[in-house]
């Protein structure tokens, strides 16, 4: 795969979108690429916050006044538009989170304490993030599941011989990142999801990579359950996003009581409302819903397919360029296989925690450490790596800032 | 260009490509191993006391990780001989910071500290004051 500059992303008038990317230090511009930790966030999302405080903010479902019944319609709305983004049926497939976390969390906790036990086991990856390899290591430990992994090869790639293996008869849940937060690997989620579907079992996949980065379809893809986050696809923080099959939402217990998810309370019990509004518990969070919204309705006019193609082709000259230099180890897929839109790598003689320093320095924001993989760091045998993750209002060029860093670090350290 | 220039000195460098006290006592009275959970840090301290029980009489360290984490236990191990281990339990972050010769950037205080803390919990442990764990800084 050679990927080309697409023509119909204007990349300076994005960036004119996003205030923070004009930010200088002692007159070093912001290098900014650690889009996969989180996003900036561009006006029209910002300026979507801000009416919603400014025009019509009030608590949503309860209120019978004026501004209830605004913030009410368009935080359910909200829901729809997401809905629409990855291809769900409705609101009804949508529940708002915190984060992805809080997503993998619903899903480990509200079903999986229902549906697990001592005969059954769940399979993840070795390249899952902690948010997923917790939550369920948590849940087997309550329930007495089996936790069963399936390991990455040294090109990045998950072992789909063993995983055709563990996904057997016991295996009741899959959970699957769609892209690796370190190793920017595609998983093939789809046919994951029909291993797991000819087994009778589910399959959640983790799409805090992805969804910010590529079309997404949860029904093409097959999936049961999909995570997600806000802040990572130029959304606000706070909000994450975890679809769930209408059905299997339908007959879940919520794990969060209390008010907004309540059909009807009485000393002795209570009943729920209907989804997503179980999973809801309390206030939610109003204008970050509304704000997610508008980040779709941003990144859609933009086009995801123009979105996936600026990010590939800022990603793979980052890749190739990264990878010809002797005193770098890129991790991950071979240059010529799409990846998701970061690259994780070490430089030789220099500490990733030393390396982001000096890159900081010259302006350059990357991500060094584990990026919460600590499994996948001790099969690829290093404690830390640095990352540089891209976004739509990335350039070529501020990759070759960031290139320069390199060999700045070069300098102070070999 | 020309970066990198303000947190690391020529004596930060000196101390992480040239560490003193590197390697390990042969009969140490104590050793003690700790990491820095978000970096990966990892620093092992071995401490002989002298026959008093209380003056620490040498050290060595070994680990792995940045700059900042390894010269800051090369600088230290090369001021313990000769300190009582109640003057050890003193030391705090300005200590190590001021060993590092200042000026560390806020979001590093974890690496700069990680050695100080480890050779604090190991004499706490020997001396019984503390259960015997590895240290892990989570937020100096």
């Amino acid at each position: 795969m050679t990927a080309t500059e697409p023509e119909s992303l204007d990349v300076e008038a994005i960036r004119e979108d996003f205030p923070i990317l004009s930010r200088t230090f002692d007159d070093t511009p912001l290098t900014y690429l650690d889009n996969a930790a989180t996003t900036q966030t561009p006006a029209p999302v910002l300026r979507a916050m801000d009416e919603f405080y400014e025009e019509y903010a009030a608590n949503v479902h309860r209120g019978i006044h004026q501004l209830s019944m605004e913030s009410s319609i368009e935080y359910e709305e909200a829901h729809d538009r997401i809905a629409r983004f990855v291809g769900a049926e409705g609101r009804e497939e949508i529940v708002f989170t915190k984060n992805t976390t809080e997503a993998m969390n619903t899903v480990a906790q509200a079903w999986g304490r229902e549906h697990l036990d001592t005969d059954s086991a769940v399979v993840v990856t070795e390249m899952d993030h902690h948010a997923s390899l917790v939550p369920f290591m948590k849940v087997a430990e309550w329930t007495g599941a089996d936790v069963r992994h399936i390991p990455t090869d040294g090109a990045g790639h998950l072992d789909m011989e063993q995983a055709a293996e563990l996904i057997d008869e016991d295996v009741e849940l899959v959970s699957v990142p769609h892209v690796s937060n370190t190793l920017g690997t595609i998983n093939p989620l789809s046919e994951l999801a029909d291993l797991a579907h000819e087994q009778d079992a589910l399959i959640l996949g983790d799409g805090a990579q992805a969804v910010p980065n590529r079309p997404v379809d949860v029904k093409a893809l097959d999936v049961d359950f999909y995570a997600f986050s806000g802040h990572k696809m130029a959304g606000p923080t706070g909000i994450g996003v975890l679809y769930g099959r209408a059905d299997l939402l339908e007959a879940m217990e919520p794990f969060q009581f209390g008010g907004g998810m309540i059909e009807r309370v009485t000393l002795e019990g209570a009943s729920w409302a209907e989804v997503p509004w179980k999973f809801e518990a309390g206030t939610p969070p109003i204008a970050e819903g509304i704000g997610l919204a508008a980040a779709a309705d941003y990144l859609d006019k933009l086009g995801m397919e123009t979105v996936q193609a600026h990010e590939a082709w800022v990603t793979q000259y980052a890749h190739e360029r990264l990878a010809e230099r002797e005193d770098v180890t890129v991790f991950g897929p071979p240059v010529d296989e799409e990846r998701g839109a970061l690259v994780s790598f070490t430089l030789d003689g220099v500490h990733p925690h030393d390396l982001s320093s000096i890159l900081n320095e010259a302006g350059v924001a990357v991500r060094a450490g584990d990026h919460c993989t600590q499994p996948l760091h001790n099969a690829l045998d290093v404690p830390a790596t640095a990352r540089a993750s891209f976004y739509v209002y990335n350039t070529t060029a501020e990759v070759d800032v960031l290139l320069e860093g390199l060999d700045a670090a070069r300098d102070v350290f070999v | 260009m020309s970066m990198g220039s303000d947190m690391y000195r020529q004596q930060i460098l000196d101390h992480y490509k040239n560490p003193r006290n590197y390697g390990e006592l042969e009969d140490p009275t104590f050793s003690h191993r700790g990491h820095n959970p978000s970096c990966g840090d990892e620093l092992e301290f071995d401490v002989k006391l002298a026959e008093d029980e209380e003056t620490i009489e040498s050290v060595a360290f070994h680990g792995d990780g940045c700059a900042i984490s390894q010269a800051a236990a090369s600088l230290l191990g090369e001021t313990l001989p000769g300190m009582t281990l109640e003057e050890v339990q003193e030391l705090d972050r300005d200590d190590a910071i001021e060993l590092l010769g200042g000026d560390i950037s806020p979001m590093r205080i974890k690496c700069a500290v990680l050695a100080e803390k480890v050779v604090q919990d190991g004499s706490e442990i020997y001396l019984g004051e503390m259960d015997d764990e590895t240290t892990a800084v989570e937020d100096a």
